[in-house]
């Protein structure tokens, strides 16, 4: 049942695509992320793991600033991507989202035909000059995503009306419609089952070659799987950070050997 | 013996019960609480229930039956000869209980005996000036068969008054007796105490829903009533409204379609005022407020729901009225005559359904999933763009199921429109023009010194079973696409 394929790794190092340095996160009065430091490569899969609570959702949503939709929460430190600070004034939070897509944990499309579901955000963006285009966009989308045999011929039906391993993939297939760079993804397997599980790991590392991904999982074997670079949280501190081969066989921190080895969390 | 302390009897009996019911629980467990099946207090609570319940049931019943039964005896004694040209045996019928009445108080403030006041034989004149200077009202000179009616009424109140004094306490005791009977360590007084409950609240439960059926009830005979007088095509398809009060002659003309214009346009220009400001209300309350400014604004906003319609009405009377008046009046544009217009009470009609609108859809709003909005945000859609694109169409059937209870609302108001409105049925297109809707007239009707069995009062009846049967429409089509959107994200 677990024989699922172990992506080979690639471990050369290139510029970093994201580059955090002391971030700090509160939630009000609380400290969630505290000291931060951490560079991600492009074209790779990042994987944030830990125990609950420590804050990998909410240092993933930094790197988007969708932590701004949160009335309470604050950020501190610097986050740039490409080299521009993401939190300067300057910087348009919605254009940003265009670039760093967002794949959440329970599948979220809209009550939409699948197609409009995908066209949501080419359509806002203005990405399409013409319906052929937009069709374009779509159908290319939902090939990147594996889905498009799957519904090329229902694609005005309802977004919400299929499995959820599909639905997943649609909401893959709509983010990467508006072509971003970085992809981020909060725990995009935990309502699926292992057959969708494997698919989406699967698709996750096709779109490696493309996109930079960062991924949050509770699964050691799917960070293992999916992830060339494998990053610890806990408590809210950044406790360790490596190539995923690294961290899982030969780890520096008694905690993440603890954690890794399933002694707490 | 008076209701009040037959109440109090009842209750007695019940909380001796329940002591008794306690001890005995505990008496039998050898005061060992562990083995009784339940705790103590439940045990007495059985017998307390046991006592109550039944002889408050058979008091409510009793006190409903008992006026039947007494009336028909009554109804017997009373010759044709005594009914009246133009009156008829229920009037006589209240003549009698209304001297029946004057007796008692009279015996009770001490003007008469006892055995005067039963004397069957009395003279009638002497009756009635003994009634007159006890303050109790009597019309005319009481006549000898009203007045034997009437004693014959007290006598048989009185005395069914006694044997439900009897049967309701002796009642109550067998029901004290039967839950102690039953009392013992492992009787299940918890299970029983639980079912009674049920049985008690079911029972509030039914009466709410009864009371609906009868009304509806009373509402459909005297609308038969009415139509049996008045042929209902008229009355659906006439043009006219106008009911003639006098009896000189004049033959009244009650056609609905007037009245039912001024109620549809009168709601439709409340709904396009409230319905985009509620909504957009709602939506700056729900997406866009801080925390802060939400906490505030929104019980603002929910105070005015809690202002009473005639308050409304003042308004529009006092302020919109004469404010529309001075802009579209003689001096403005002149399409205005008076200050009751269907656009005073609409605009003011519409200002009360803000908050309902607003705070529903802020309520139907707030249940599209988080994770929707996470999902636009997340593809780098602006606030209002996720509004109109994402948040909109998905509350889109709730708030559809929001503006048909506001019009249901709209449709029954009345104090705006008796004020704002004004009185005249008619069919115009005009909004600046006086109109009344069928509420307003349903008031008008039944407020008129015209007899109640003539059509221009039972016009009422059928103008409130129409008004029934719309709203109720509406809010079962809106209760369904309320429901059928809730289903949407479960
Ligand atoms: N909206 C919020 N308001 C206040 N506190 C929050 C909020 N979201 C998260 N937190 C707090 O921030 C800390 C980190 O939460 P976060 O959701 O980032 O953890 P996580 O690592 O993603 O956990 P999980 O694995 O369970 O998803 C927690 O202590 C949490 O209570
Ligand atoms: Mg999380």
């Amino acid at each position: 049942m677990n024989e699922m394929p172990k992506f080979e790794q690639a471990t050369e190092m290139t510029e970093s695509k994201i580059s955090a340095k002391k971030v700090q996160v509160y939630y009000g009065d609380t400290h969630a992320i505290k000291d931060v430091d951490i560079e991600i490569q492009p074209r790779s899969v990042t994987a944030f793991i830990g125990p609950s609570g420590c804050g990998k959702s909410t240092f993933l949503r930094t790197l988007n600033r969708m932590n701004d939709t949160i009335d309470i929460c604050r950020v501190q430190g610097s986050i740039k991507i490409d080299g521009e600070d993401i939190y300067d004034p300057k910087v348009d939070p919605v254009q940003l989202r265009a670039k760093v897509g967002m794949v959440f944990q329970k599948p979220n499309p809209f009550p939409k035909s699948i197609y409009d579901n995908v066209a949501y955000g080419p359509r806002i963006h203005g990405l399409a000059r013409n319906k052929a285009q937009l069709d374009d966009i779509v159908s290319s989308s939902l090939q990147k995503a594996g889905l498009w045999d799957e519904v090329k011929d229902r694609l005005s039906e309802p977004g919400t009306g299929m499995s959820g391993g599909q639905q997943q993939r649609l909401c893959i297939a709509r983010a990467i419609a508006v072509s971003p760079e970085v992809i981020l993804m909060d725990e995009p397997c935990s309502a699926l089952d292992p057959i969708a599980t494997a698919k989406i790991e699967e698709l996750i590392d096709e779109l490696r070659a493309n996109y930079t991904i960062v991924i949050v999982t509770h699964s050691m074997q799917q960070a293992a799987r999916v992830s060339q670079r494998t990053a610890f949280f806990h408590l809210g501190v950044l406790v360790e950070e490596g190539s995923t081969d690294n961290i899982f066989t030969n780890p520096e921190d008694k905690r993440t050997q603890d954690y890794i080895t399933g002694r707490f969390g | 013996m008076s209701l009040f302390w037959l109440f109090l009897i009842i209750l007695a009996i019940a909380l001796v019960g329940y002591v008794l019911g306690r001890a005995r629980a505990l008496s039998s467990a050898g005061g060992e609480r562990s083995a009784l099946h339940s705790l103590p207090s439940y045990y007495g609570a059985n017998v307390a229930m046991k006592a109550a319940v039944p002889a408050f049931l058979l008091l409510v019943i009793w006190l409903l039956a008992q006026p039947f039964y007494v009336n028909s005896e009554v109804s017997g004694l009373i010759p044709d000869t005594e009914i009246a040209e133009g009156s008829s045996r229920d009037l006589v019928l209240a003549e009698v209980r209304r001297a029946a009445r004057g007796l008692e108080n009279a015996v009770r403030s001490g003007a008469m005996t006892e055995e005067f006041a039963s004397n069957a034989r009395a003279d009638i004149s002497d009756v009635t000036t003994r009634l007159k200077e006890a303050g109790q009202i009597v019309t005319s000179e009481i006549s000898q068969p009203i007045l034997i009616a009437a004693q014959r009424y007290r006598s048989l109140s009185s005395i069914g008054n006694f044997y439900m004094s009897i049967a309701v306490i002796l009642i109550a005791i067998g029901g004290a007796l039967w839950g102690l009977r039953e009392t013992k360590a492992e009787f299940r007084a918890r299970n029983t105490v639980e079912l009674g409950m049920r049985a008690i609240l079911v029972g509030a439960a039914s009466i709410a829903i009864l009371t609906t059926i009868g009304i509806v009830l009373s509402l459909v005979f005297n609308t038969a009533e009415f139509f049996r007088i008045y042929p209902a095509s008229d009355f659906f398809f006439g043009l006219t409204w106008a009911p003639s009060f006098s009896g000189r002659g004049g033959t009244s003309e009650l056609g609905i379609i007037p009245l039912l214009w001024g109620t549809f346009y009168i709601s439709f220009v409340a709904l396009a005022v409230a319905v985009p400001i509620g909504l957009f209300a709602a939506i700056y309350l729900a997406e866009y407020a801080s925390s802060r400014v939400r906490s505030t604004a929104k019980p603002l906003l929910e105070i005015l729901a809690g202002i009473p319609t005639i308050v409304y009405g003042l308004f529009a009377l006092l302020t919109v009225g004469p404010l529309l008046v001075s802009v579209f009046g003689d001096n403005g544009i002149g399409i205005m005559k008076a200050g009751t217009s269907v656009m005073t009470a609409g605009l003011v009609m519409g200002v009360m359904l803000i908050p309902f609108v607003s705070s529903l859809s802020d309520d139907i709003i707030n249940a599209v999933p988080q994770a929707m909005r996470d999902g636009s945000y997340g593809l780098g859609a602006t606030k209002s763009e996720t509004v109109k694109q994402v948040i909109l169409p998905a509350a889109l059937p709730g708030i559809v199921g929001a503006v048909l209870l506001a019009a249901s609302r709209a449709i029954g108001e009345t104090m705006i429109v008796v004020l704002g409105a004004g009185a005249a049925a008619r069919l115009s297109l005009n909004p600046f023009e006086a109109m009344t809707t069928v509420t307003a007239k349903i008031v008008s009707q039944l407020t008129g010194d015209a007899d109640f069995a003539s059509p221009v009062a039972l016009v009422a009846f059928a103008l409130g079973m129409t008004l029934f049967v719309v709203t109720l429409g509406l809010n079962i089509v809106a209760l369904y696409i309320v429901r059928k959107y809730r289903e949407q994200y479960d």
